[in-house]
Parts: C-alpha cells; structure tokens; sequence
C-alpha cells in the first residue's frame, strides 16, 4: 500500500466514523441533507463500478430504483414486512430481475447499449403503471398503520440515516474488494485490452454480467431506502431518469468516471451546486448538466483527471503495484 | 375493419419515426456516434419554429426551412467543436457529453417556455383527409409526413450513393485514416453528417409538433422511437430505419387499439422482442464494431 | 522535389527512425529497401503525416510541411499506397478509384488511363471491392493514389503477399508511371526488384540510412551489409 493510500484509507475511515455518530450531535437539517447526500454517493460509486470500470454506460438505472421502490411498497404497506428488512429484500429482487435485462440489453454496444437500457426502464415504468394494486401511477404512501407501525419518527429518521451510511460504506467497500479481486483484474485487463483478455480466457460477458447484479442489488437497495426516506411512491418520481440517472451520471463524470475518488469528489460538487441553486430544479439540472458536457470534453476523467495531471496518487489501496528489489 | 385502420395509421406514424432515426442512423454509420440528445434537438426544434415565426411574423411552415438551417449550422458547429474532441476508442466520453446537452437542452426550454403544452400550426393540410371507406381514412398530414420520410431516405440514398462528398461519407465510414490519404478531411465529414442529422431531427421536430402537443419534457420518448427503428430495421441500413419506424409505429397504434395507454408498451415490447430473437435487425447484416 | 532531413520519428513507446535525411529530384524513382522493422514504413507515413516527427523536418517542393496534416499534403501532390492496400470495403471498384480524385488536382490521370495499366480492373468496375484478390486490391489502391494526380506517389511494400506473377504484373505498369511524369518512391523488401525499377537507392537499417547510390552503381555486397548489418 503507498504512502498516499494509507493517508487516504485513515482519512475515509475517519470520516465516516465521525459521520455514524451524526445523530447524536447534529441538526436536523443536515441530517436531512446528509442522507440524500450518503444516497447520490452511493448511487454514483455504484454507478462508476458499471460504467467505469466495467464499459457498461446505462442510462436505465432509475429502472431499478422504482422496482425496488414498489417492491419495498408492497413488501411494507401491503404485506406487513417491517420496511428496513424490505430493503435487502428489493435488493435481491433487483438483482434477479437484472439477468433477464442483460441477456436482451448486452446485445448492444456503447450508445445504443445505453438508449437500451432507458428503453428497458421505460418498459417497467408502464408495467408497473398497469398494476392496480400498486396504485396505477397515484401517489402511494407508506402509513403509520401498516408500513410503519411500530416505528417513531425520531427512530424512523435515525434508522433511515444509518442505513444510507452503511449503503454507502458498503458500496465503498464493494467498490474495493471488487476491484482488488480476481474480478478487477479481468475488468483491467478488459479496458486496457478487451481481444486480448478474451485471449487470456477472462470470460467478459461473465465478469460484467456480475458487476451488473452487483450493482442492479445495490442501486436497488439505495432507491427502496430513498423512498422510504419520502414515505411516498410515485410512478413518474420513482421512475425518474432525471433524478436516478442524470444526476448520478453527472456526480460522476465531473468528479472522474473510472476513478475510485471520483464519486466523492463529484458528489461534494453537486452538494455545493445544490445548496447554492436551494429550490431551483431547472437550473440545477442545467449547471450540473453543463459542467458534466464540459467536463467530458475537456477532461474525461474528470477533477479526479485534473488532480492527477498534477500529483498522481491512488486514494484507496486498488492500483497493484509490482515492488521489485524492496529493502 | 378498425384494425385496418390502425394499420394504415400506424404505417403512416411510421414515417414520422424514419425521420427521427434518419440522423441517429447517419450520425452512427458515419462516425460510430450516438448523439443521446437526439430526441431533446427534435423539441428545441419545434421550439424554434415558434419562436422564430412569432418574432418574424410568419406562419410555421415557412420559418421550418429556416429552422432546419438553423439546426444543420448548429450541427456542424457542435461536432467540430464538442464532439469530435470526444472521439476515441473509448465511446464513453461521446455518450455522456450528449447526455449532458439533452438534459440541459431540456431544462432550458423548461426555463424558458414552461412546461405549458405547445403546437405547431401546419395550415388546413392538418386536419383535412381521404376517405377511403367508412372506416379507413388517411389525413393528408400523415400521408404528407410520411412522403416525406421517403423523400429524406430516398435523396440520401442518392448523395451517399452518387455524389463526390457522399463517398467520401462512405469512405470516411469504413476508414477514417486511408479516408484522410484521399484528401479528406474526415473532421470536416464529421461535421456535415452531423449538420445533416441535426437537420433531419430538425424537420421530425417540426412533423411531431404540428400533430401532436409537446412540452419541453418530449424529447427523450422521441430518442427511444427513433433508436428502435433504427434497432428494428437494422443498425447500417438506410431503407431499414422506414422498415423499422413502420413496424413501431403499427405496433403503437395496434396497442392503443387493445387498451388505451398500451401504445407506448406495445412499441417497446416489440422492440425488445426483435433484440431477443432478431437482434441483427430486420433488414440487418449484422453490427460491425 | 522532397527533402527529408534529420528526421526522427516513432509511436508512442517506440522510435522508430533516427536522423533520417533523403532527398528524390522530380522524375525520380527512388528504392528504399530494408528488413522488416527497419523504418521503411514509419519514413513514408512521416512524409504523409501520418506520423509525428520528434525531430527534424520535411519539404515538399520548398514547403516545409512537417506540420501540415495529411489531408492536405494529399492537395499539395503527394500521395501514398498504404500498406496492406486498405481497400474501401463498401465502395465498389469503380468508386473506390474514383475517391483518389476527391481533391479535384488537375492532371492526366483518369479511370481509363488506370485501367488501361491496370486491365484487370476493366471487368470488375462495378464490383464490391470487398472480395477481390490480393493482386486487384492493390492495382486498385495504386490506381486510386494515382487519381489524385501525385507529383510525388509513394508505395509501401506493393508485393507484400501476392505471387511472383502478380508482383510482375504490377511492377511492368511503373514505367507507365513516370512516363507521365510523376515521381515515385518505391520502398520494397526484395532488393531485386526495388533495383530493377528505381534510378536511385536508400538502404535503412534498424532506423538509419545505412547506404544510399544509384541503382545501377550499387554492388551485391555492399548492399547485403547494409540491409542486414555489418555483422552479417
């Protein structure tokens, strides 16, 4: 491990051991604002795991947010499953779902790959419209009489905030163990290479068929908290590629897709962009937006790209390096 | 005999579909791009045709040709200036740059027009129509549409086919590097399929506001249309982005005909069922990498 | 007419020419011969542009257009036969030879006069250039760089994988190349044949110019040491 990633592993570990404690010294507010900032982290480390790492650039993710957010719904409201269990729970059910969806959408490539997936989110979007049960496109709301019965609002908020720390402690480590595995050295040798990984026997449409699961449960698990967070399911919203994908993508690529710093890094700036623009949803799409085109023209790799232009150093302990002759 | 109907209607809405893919289509064939704002120009287009006759004084159908200029300039300028710093081996950079410009392209149409709904205004042609029995009837606007879309595939054909700067498209396709050894500038070919993609979406934006109302928020549902017919046809074919439109469009207008509100599934679930056991397309060779 | 000098040129990781100097006079036929990896191909792609120069520059009729990109130079008179002919798979023969004329330079080059070198190519015009022979891939890839109408044409490596026979064929049709006045630089594997058909001659070895004379003043000997080194 080099000297930087050790500073950097101390560093993280600290900080969100300092933030598990949140709720027992800090404002409500922040709380509040802490916890979508935990999800759109989350969301975005899972989400550079796929496209930055693995070459698959959906835009269908917020396919998996509403699944797992009606899946949380009818397990909770309609079925009486205590809501936090409903999360593990979605995230499996998103993850099965997510094998069919690649057997149909890892038949495109690059861009159209991309529209696929968005076409595969639009189509459970309308499926889930036709279910009467789940309300039809109305808005559903999780009640005190079923979903959470049992549960005080002060519970209900701390629970809520610790488990978007764990999600996002986990995907962090997912994140690191994936690609320190046997698993990241195929990804490796995929981007730097894909003929002659296929030469070296690494089974490509395996490897990302399971970083696909892996990050269908995880997104999955994150949407179902985020709508319990609401307490509200509702078609358009949980279904919504501006909020579960846009978003998440340009976190991504203006703090450096490819790059394990780079979701925190982009997800500080959309946590600074969002602040300043308060209620403005239009023109924080619009900033974000710009800054993301921006970004992939001028550098790909985002601010974590810049930085390493200037110092190159690897956060987290994923980079291998051979030391030959050490003393 | 209304499912003759819905037929007819469906192959005519095809054409519109055609028109959306022609551009998605050139712009792949030609630089191996997929410009994901495809479907958000088509709506900043209907827009423009507002705005640009409402400041000139003029109808819609004569600030069109203005637009689609107006559009193709835009095109050119875009890919010399953005996009092509994006190509590489590695499409990823090109994806999301175009991601980006949909959203907000989107959002600035939100902010400036509203999310009110809007229309175009093609003249009388709108709602004027054959009768060809009691229950077919074809309105002159889609059967207008729909010339059209043949009209746009069938003079492509031809400058691809016939003309010096059309090979050169060609050329450029299959090799950019030996294409530059002929003393093409491939940047610049670049740059003119994009001009004519973004003319293109420029007149199917146009097609789709004066048959139905939009919002600011139409665009990316036009961008699946259009990628499906170019999926259906076959990724490569010209003439299958019209077979492909076609087939979506009947299948939305078959769906709408089983329950209301099954338009938009029936057309993705026929999409996605040609991905399953035709992924090639219709009329595809196969996907070259 | 073109003046190399003190070229060094390479790929990212790799150099592969190192102070390269060359000059060919207008109505030259120049060789350049060398073994495989000797820089014979990185030379012609540096003159093309094909490849940036990390040092020295190139002049093209007292035009220093070491910078000029390769689309242009093309309008300026040069042009290259690439190796491995790179055929337009999805033009026909007819469009593919028509493409080398895309920069509209005036000169006495035409379809007819090509097929007239090249006969082979007279019943295939309207054929997908895709399934053709080694041998008719590269008349065409000849034809096509002479359409342009090239005060310079530079061929990398005509024979490359086509039988005696076919190598015959196509090297007869050079003298019909500089009939019309146009100056070719030959570069080739087989010292035999690049002799047989050039005034003058450039050995490269591992990236230098090991020998340079005229063709017909060039002994065996002299030229085997410098083809495969002194070692030899």
């Amino acid at each position: 491990m080099s000297r930087g990633s050790r500073i950097g592993t101390v560093g993280m570990t600290l900080i969100f051991v300092v933030l598990g404690f949140f709720p027992l010294y800090g404002s409500d507010r922040m709380q509040v604002t802490l916890v979508q900032v935990l999800t759109y982290l989350t969301l975005a480390i899972m989400w550079n795991l796929l496209a930055g790492y693995s070459g698959l650039v959906s835009v269908g993710q917020q396919g998996f947010i509403g699944i797992a957010a009606y899946s949380m719904f009818s397990m909770s409201e309609l079925n009486s499953i205590d809501p936090f269990v409903s999360v593990p729970l979605s995230a499996m059910v998103c993850a099965a779902i997510s094998i069919p969806v690649a057997l149909l959408v890892f038949r495109l490539r690059g861009g159209y790959f991309a529209i696929g997936t968005w076409v595969v989110a639009e189509v459970f979007r309308l499926l889930t419209l036709e279910i009467n049960v789940l309300g039809a496109g109305n808005v559903q709301s999780l009640t005190t009489k079923n979903a959470f019965s049992g549960y005080g609002l002060e519970v209900r908020k701390n629970l809520v905030f610790w488990s978007a720390w764990m999600l996002a402690i986990g995907a962090t480590l997912t994140t690191i163990f994936v690609l320190r595995s046997r698993l990241g050295l195929a990804l490796q040798a995929v981007r730097d290479d894909a003929d002659g990984a296929r030469g070296l026997g690494v089974d490509i449409t395996r490897v990302r068929m399971i970083i696909w699961m892996i990050v269908a449960a995880w997104t999955g698990a994150t949407g179902a908290l985020i709508h319990i967070n609401s307490a509200t399911v509702t078609n358009r919203d949980a279904f919504s590629v501006a909020s579960w994908t846009a978003l998440v993508v340009f976190i991504v690529i203006i703090g450096g897709v490819g790059s394990t710093i780079g979701p925190y890094l982009g997800v500080g700036v959309y946590w600074i962009i969002t602040e300043q623009l308060k209620q403005q949803n239009t023109w924080r799409f619009i900033v974000l937006g710009a800054l993301a085109a921006t970004m992939s023209v001028v550098s790909p790799k985002g601010i974590a790209g810049l930085i390493h232009r200037w110092k190159p150093f690897e956060i987290f302990p994923v980079t291998r390096r051979l030391e030959v002759g050490k003393e | 005999m209304s499912w003759i109907n819905a037929l007819v209607q469906g192959v005519l809405l095809g054409g519109l579909y055609a028109i959306f893919a022609t551009g998605l289509s050139l712009a792949f064939g030609v630089m191996r791009f997929v410009n994901l704002a495809h479907g958000d120009l088509a709506i900043l287009a209907a827009y423009l045709v507002l705005s640009t006759a409402s400041t000139m004084g003029v109808s819609h159908v004569v600030s069109l040709p203005l637009v689609v200029l107006l559009m193709a300039g835009l095109g050119y300028v875009g890919q010399r200036f953005v996009f092509n710093r994006t190509i590489g081996p590695d499409p990823l950079a090109g994806i999301l740059c175009s991601f980006g410009i949909g959203v907000v392209v989107q959002n600035l149409l939100l902010a400036r027009y509203t999310a009110t709904d809007r229309y175009l205004d093609a003249g009388s042609i709108e709602t004027s129509t054959i009768r060809i029995n009691d229950s077919v009837s074809i309105g002159h606007f889609s059967l207008l549409t729909f010339v059209c879309a043949i009209l746009l595939l069938g003079s492509l054909q031809i400058f691809l086919s016939r003309t010096s700067l059309g090979r050169a498209f060609r050329a450029t396709a299959d090799d950019p590097a030996t294409a530059q050894l002929m003393g093409i500038n491939d940047k610049r070919i670049y740059g003119f399929a994009m001009a004519i993609a973004f003319g293109t979406v420029g007149i199917a934006g146009f097609f789709l506001g004066a048959r139905e109302t939009f919002a600011p928020a139409a665009g990316p549902n036009q961008l699946l249309f259009g990628f499906e017919a170019v999926v259906i046809g076959g990724l490569g074919s010209l003439w299958g982005t019209l077979i492909g439109g076609i087939v979506l469009g009947v299948a939305q207008v078959f769906g709408n005909q089983l329950s209301v509100g099954w338009n938009l599934l029936a057309g993705h679930i026929v999409f996605l069922m040609v991905l399953a056991f035709r992924p090639n397309g219709l009329l595809g060779t196969g996907v070259r990498t | 007419m073109l003046v190399v000098s003190e070229v060094s040129a390479g790929y990212e990781d790799f150099r592969a020419l190192f102070d390269v100097s060359l000059s060919v006079r207008e109505g030259e036929t120049v060789a350049i011969v060398g073994a495989n990896g000797a820089g014979k191909s990185t030379l012609l792609r540096a003159v093309m542009g094909q490849v940036r120069l990390h040092a020295g520059s190139v002049h093209f009729c007292g035009v220093d257009i070491s910078e000029m990109k390769t689309y242009d130079r093309v309008k300026l008179g040069i042009s290259l036969v690439p190796e491995g002919r790179k055929i337009f798979p999805s033009l026909t023969v007819r469009e593919n030879l028509f493409i080398g004329s895309f920069g509209k330079r005036p000169g006495p080059w035409s379809i007819e006069r090509v097929v007239s070198i090249f006969p082979m190519l007279d019943r295939l015009l309207n054929r997908s250039a895709a399934k053709l022979s080694g041998g008719e891939q590269q008349a065409i890839a000849i034809g096509r760089a002479l359409l342009s109408n090239p005060r310079l044409v530079l061929l990398d490596e005509v024979s490359l994988g086509l039988a005696p026979v076919v190598v015959k064929q196509l090297y007869n049709a050079l003298p019909a190349i500089s009939n019309q006045g146009t100056t070719a630089i030959v570069v080739e594997q087989d010292i035999h044949q690049a002799l047989a058909v050039s005034d003058r001659v450039y050995c490269l070895l591992e990236g230098k110019v090991s020998l340079s004379g005229e063709a017909s003043r060039v002994s065996t000997s002299e030229i085997t040491t410098a083809y495969f080194g002194a070692a030899v």
